[in-house]
Formats: C-alpha cells, structure tokens, sequence
C-alpha cells in the first residue's frame, strides 16, 4: 500500500532546507541540530548594547493568533525585531462556523500584502500545515501551536535548554510528566527528543491522559511517578489546564498534585543533577511546588529567554529557504 | 423500443452467470439472453465487445443534497454522476434539508427525480420527525409514498425506549430500517479513529467502541423487535463479526461497507488532507482488511458509496474544521477494481455487491438480467484509463482524494428500462 505523502516534503525544499516549520515530524536530526547551532550563535545578542542583525531587513513577518497567547507572540515579535523584519501582530477570534473561511480569507489577504512569513497559532490540529499546503505555499509558515498536533519552536527550545545543561542527548532519560493527551508541546518534544537520540523518553500520567497508542512514538508508558523519574535526567512537567476536571478526566486538583505535584519530595527519585523544564504558564501546587519551580534545579526562566534565539533561528532559515525557492522559479 | 447489446461478457452474480453473450430488450424489460427470437429486430444495437455487462448498480446510501443548498449539488448533478459511475439505482439518504421524514417531502423529491433524473432514486425516510430522535414518523404514510426503507441516519436515537417504539411500529408496516451504528457520547467531538494515528496528529479519536456498542444494542432490540434491519457504513473488524454472529443466530440483519474503508486506512490521514475526513472514521489497516474479506466471504451484502459531495470550501480549511465525507459515485468502480487486480476481492464478488446483494438488502426487483426484470444495465470496461477532472466528472462534488488522478475502469454506458440513460463521450460505439 502506498501512502500519499510524506510529511517531511512540505516541510524542506528539494536539497534539504527549511522552508517552512510546522512540526518535528520527518526532520532529520542534521536539520534540528542546525537549528540549535543557529541558534547558539543568536543566544548571546540580548546582552549585547546593539540586538539586531539584518538578517531579515526589508522581510515582513505577520503574527497570525487565532488563539490567544501574550508570551508566545511577544517572543515571537522580539525575534523578528532583532533580525529587523517589519512586524504585524493580528489577533483573530473566530467564531465555530465559519473557521475555515475566515482562516482561509484572512490569509489571502495577507498574502496579497506581500509578506514573507507568517507565524500561526490556531485551535485546530493541521491548522498549520493547511496553510502551508493548501492557502498560501510561497510564504514561510511557522506553526507556533495547532491544536493538539505540534508546537515545534517550543520543542526545539526546550531542546536547547538541555542541550545547554547536559551537553549532549546520547544516554539521557527524560520524563515528560502531566496532561499528555491535550499536548502539542509533548508530542513536538517527544519527535524531537527521540530524533536527537536520547536514550529513554518517558510519559507520566494517569491513563485518562495518555493518548491511545501513543507509544508508537518510542516512548515508555508509567502511571507512577515515583517510578516514572526515577533516575532520570529531564523532567518536563506539563500545564494542566483546569477544565480537565470538567470532562471527566480527573477527580480533583487536589488528588492531581497528591499523584503527579512535582514536590521537592518527588523529584528526590529523579538524577541528583536533574534538571526541571515547564513550558509556562505554570500552575504553582497544581502539577509543581513553588520550591521546585523556583528552586536550584528548575530551568524554567532560562527557557522563555532561549525561546527567542531559536525563534530567530528558525525564522532565518525559513525565509532563506523559501527565498532560494523562489529563485528556481 | 427494442434494443441488443451484443458480445460482451454477461456477469449477472443473480443468475449465476458470466459468459459471452447477447442481451435483448423490449419494452425496457430483459426478454432473453443469447440469440434473439424469430420475430425480434431491434431498432437499436450496441456492441459491447470487449466490455463487462452487469445489471445496473445500486447503492445504499447516497446523498443526493436535495432538498438542501444547491450549491452541494441537486438531484440532477447527482444522478447524471450516478450513471457516470455505472448506478442505475441509488438510495437517496434522507438527512436533506428539510429531512425527508413526511410523504409531502417525498412526493416532491420523487417528482423532482422524474422530471430530471434518469437514474431510479429510492428514497429512504426519516424514522423520526426531523431525525431529532423523539418522534415517529408517519411510517405507513412514508412507505406509501414510496421509500424503500427507513433511517436516523447518524443521529443517534438516545433514548432507547423511543429505539425500541422505533422499531416495533416500523415492524407493524414490515419496514426495512436501516443503522448507522454510532454512540454519539463516545464520538462526540472526534474526527479520527483512535489509535496511534489520531494520537500523533492530536485530532480526537472516535473509538471503535463508538461503532460496536451501538450496534451490539441495536441487534438486541432488533433480536427482541424481530424487524428486519440493514447496517450501513461498517467500519471495524470487530463490527463485521457482531454481524456475522448475528446472522449465526438467525436474526434478520445485513450490512454494507462504503467503499472508502475498502481503499483506505487512518495512515492516510498523516497530512491532514480533508478528503480524508469520513463519518465513520478510517480505521486500521488491519479492520481495512477484514473488511474485504468479509465481503469477500458474503459477510457484507454491498458496498455502498457514502457519496456526499461538497463544494470546494468545506473541504478547505484544517482537518477537524473540515466537512466530512467524500464523493464517490463516479470513482467507486476503479476503485473496487484495485481490489480484483491485487486479487483481493473477485469480480464475481465485486458485481454481485453493487447489484444482487443490494437489491437482496431493499427487496425490490433489481440488480438481475432474468428475463422479464426491468432492463438496468451497465457497461464497462475493466481496463480503460482514464482521469477525474472538471470535464470528466458530473458530480457537484470534487471532494475525492482520487481528483485530477488516473483511474483504470471505466463505464462505457448505462441503460435504465431499456433506454441507454448515459453514453461515455467519445466512446466507440
């Protein structure tokens, strides 16, 4: 039987460069740690008296939002800033019916406006990648989150955060802990994670969290946590939005954080150099202690502040991508 | 009116036959196979040398979109791509707009088939006032005007007291009732199936249970009720053996697949393309398979054609915001015949489940080349290559994932009583 696509086509041009970025699924580790490299070489301008390259001069970057999101974007706008594109943020609420035609219509007319990238943020899973194939193929699509699919920058800066801290991917365990089922950002971090070789990638959660069939992923399933960080290196502690308790999902907040709270307790099971990640907003005494959140081992401010050098990484090479792309034509 | 198709090869899976053979007609009846009587000189030959013969197909479950927005298609679009497809007969679903739940809607949408199609369309009524699950039609009132069966279509009846009440009254009338087995509390929400796929994607799964449970419910009312039931759409491995069991029992039941969960599993679904977007989900490959061999093995009566066309918007958007469905009168027949190349599925077994199994299914007196049966023919020809495009299709539906690509089998031409109803464009006769 032959399958229609490969979602790695999309994604690069024909010898292999970024042209858009919509999730970790289907490319090559070379590609991620370019991302990473390039980004290595951003991290350090924001303590430089001038932060701004004119990587991105004259290019103009439009942040689609169809779901809200104050940190996401900023990041997003401060990168494009620092590698001088032009900047416009729109924030569109959309209503259940006409989803589709508002997506479809608002992004035309940004296309005819002559931008160079869009980065989208959307409610349903694919949002990105319909962008990308169906509406608007000539613009760099950044996928900053669809539904459930993928949040591929957040991935990748997770990434770079233990690449930082560890050094390198070979050998670690890494336990991504909480509300697994409603995640992009797990799903993005477990591609990424297996993609750059660790050894283990492990979910935590109780089993009304795991998504079916999930472990075709490459990952080890535990519903302990005790067990679940055991020696591990990373432990990745996930949002747990509170109308979980609504759909039946999980008894109460309370019983949650007795079970999965990472406590200063709990993580004595996991490495004693372990670090501890969270992508934000965290929920202090709902899925982490404050005492971890804000203690020696939680790495959680170093990310938000990598997240713009990898959004500047990405950003870069997705233009230069799509740039070559239209010099062949 | 008389009328000879010579030469070509004659499968009629309800006579049991399949040789080279001529057909004669008159008065749009089959009068006899092989050479022609003494006094019969027909006003019209076609030479069908080279092409396959069946009975005309019918399917069990097409949606025709009127009355509805017309932009989804008419009845006029709908049943030219029907005869396109080699469908002489199609099975209108009643979750139009307004739903066809009275015998007024009914009158209206059989006159409107009269006056523009030249397919037959056998409506199915609603079972409930505006499918809404609560209350009865006027079942007697319904087969009177002319429905071949009735439905909820896939709005499920919650209360299963009402499912029961459903089922006795339409049992009073010896009504046929068609499933669409769905629980909706455990689909509610989903796009997919549940498994690995939908997971790594993050659409919504709709579990197989979803499908099971409903059924395993409805079989026993229908067990206790004793009505004569068809499930359409089966969808799960796991569906087709509660049939199969059922039918172990004795109980009064059949089933289709449509034709999309024969040629597809949810690993088409890896990059979001919409056209993949079905109800019910595409499932496993390992549930594709076990579908066709239970259609293989007689398990499944037919393959319907779920044809559901969409104008090019509702498909455009991402997967879940999508519409679901698929268009799929015009490709159906390549489609199946993929199965018989990789000798998957007989073409024996692929007519006889677009004409003797379907018409077994509604009872009516189709899908046979018996003298003296009504003359719904269709020919084609197995190996013509040909491509789906804006001046090859009739449908107002290009929501196919086979759009704009090569088909291998096309039809040549469908007769319905006798009169050549559609003739392929340059075809050589």
């Amino acid at each position: 039987m032959t399958y229609p696509v490969n979602p790695r086509d999309i994604q690069l041009t024909e010898d292999g460069q970024l042209k858009h970025f919509l999730s970790i699924s289907g490319l090559p580790k070379s590609l991620l740690t370019e991302i990473l490299d390039t980004a290595e070489s951003f991290a350090n301008m924001g303590e430089q008296s001038v932060k701004k390259v004119p990587l991105l001069r004259g290019k103009t970057l439009v942040n689609l939002f169809f779901e809200n999101s104050t940190r996401t974007r900023a990041t997003f706008e401060l990168a494009a800033k620092r590698l001088s594109a032009d900047v416009l943020n729109l924030d569109i609420k959309t209503s259940s019916t006409s989803k589709g035609e508002t997506l479809m219509d608002t992004l035309q007319n940004m296309e005819a406006m002559h931008a160079d990238l869009f980065v989208v943020r959307h409610a349903d899973s694919g949002a990105a990648h319909f962008i990308a194939s169906q509406v608007t193929p000539r613009v760099a699509i950044i996928n900053a989150g669809d539904g459930r699919h993928a949040h591929p920058t957040q991935a990748m800066l997770d990434m770079f955060t233990i690449r930082r801290h560890k050094g390198d991917f070979a050998g670690l365990k890494v336990a991504i802990v909480g509300d697994i089922l409603h995640s992009r950002v797990a799903r993005s971090q477990i591609r990424a994670l297996n993609t750059l070789g660790v050894e283990e990638v492990r979910l935590v959660a109780p089993k009304t969290l795991l998504p079916v069939g999930i472990e075709d992923l490459g990952v080890k399933l535990y519903t302990r946590m005790d067990e679940g960080i055991r020696d591990a290196d990373v432990v990745i502690m996930l949002r747990l939005q509170k109308e979980r308790m609504s759909g039946a999902l999980l008894p109460s907040e309370s019983e949650y954080y007795r079970l999965y709270g990472l406590t200063t307790d709990k993580l004595a099971f996991a490495h004693p150099d372990a670090i501890v990640m969270h992508p934000g907003p965290i929920n202090r005494g709902v899925e982490i202690e404050s005492a971890v959140a804000d203690g020696p081992r939680s790495v959680i401010l170093q990310q938000v502040g990598y997240g713009i050098a990898i959004r500047m990484a990405v950003m870069s090479m997705a233009v230069s991508g799509q740039t070559q792309e239209r010099a062949k034509i | 009116m008389r009328l000879s198709i010579l030469g070509g090869r004659v499968l009629d899976p309800a006579s049991k036959l399949d040789r080279i053979d001529d057909i004669h007609i008159q008065e749009g009846r089959i009068l006899q196979l092989g050479k022609a009587p003494a006094a019969f000189h027909a006003d019209q030959v076609v030479d069908a040398k080279g092409l396959v013969v069946t009975p005309g197909f019918i399917d069990l479950s097409c949606h025709l979109r009127e009355p509805g927005p017309s932009y989804k298609g008419n009845i006029a679009s709908e049943t030219q791509a029907a005869l396109a497809g080699g469908f002489t007969s199609v099975c209108a679903r009643p979750d139009t707009q307004p739903p066809l739940d009275s015998p007024a809607v009914i009158r209206v949408v059989r006159e409107k088939a009269e006056a523009v199609a030249q397919a037959r369309v056998l409506p199915l009524g609603a079972l409930t006032q505006g499918l809404e699950g609560q209350l009865l039609t006027n079942m007697s009132g319904l087969k009177a005007a002319g429905c071949v069966a009735l439905t909820n279509m896939r709005a499920s009846i919650q209360d299963q007291l009402i499912l029961r009440r459903c089922m006795e009254y339409a049992a009073t009338f010896d009504l046929l009732l068609i499933f669409y087995p769905e629980e909706a509390s455990l689909a509610a929400g989903g796009c997919a199936h549940e498994g690995a796929m939908a997971s790594q994607l993050g659409l919504q799964g709709i579990p197989e249970t979803a499908e099971t449970l409903a059924l395993a419910q409805q079989l026993l009312l229908i067990e206790q009720t004793g009505i004569r039931a068809h499930f359409s759409h089966l969808s799960s491995a796991r569906s087709v053996e509660l049939i199969r069991d059922a039918r172990k029992r004795g109980l009064p039941v059949t089933a289709d697949v449509a034709i999309s969960h024969l040629m597809y599993n949810d690993r088409y679904l890896e990059a979001f393309d919409s056209n993949y977007h079905l109800q019910p989900p595409l499932r496993s490959e390992a549930d594709r398979l076990a579908l066709i061999a239970a259609l293989e093995e007689g398990d499944l009566s037919g393959v319907s054609t779920g044809h559901l066309p969409h104008e090019t918007a509702a498909k455009m958007a991402p997967f879940a915001a999508s519409e679901p469905g698929v268009s799929s009168l015009e490709t159906l027949l390549p489609q199946l015949l993929t199965l018989v190349d990789q000798q998957l599925l007989s073409l024996e077994q692929l007519v006889a489940s677009l004409t003797s199994g379907p018409a077994s299914v509604l009872d009516q007196p189709l899908g046979s080349l018996q003298p003296g049966q009504p003359a719904d023919i269709t020919l084609f020809d197995p190996e013509q290559s040909w491509v789906l495009d804006a001046s090859s299709g009739y449908s107002a539906g290009q929501n196919t994932p086979c759009w704009q690509q090569t088909l291998k089998g096309r039809v040549q031409a469908t007769l319905v009583e006798g009169q050549v109803s559609y003739r392929l464009k340059n075809s050589a006769e």
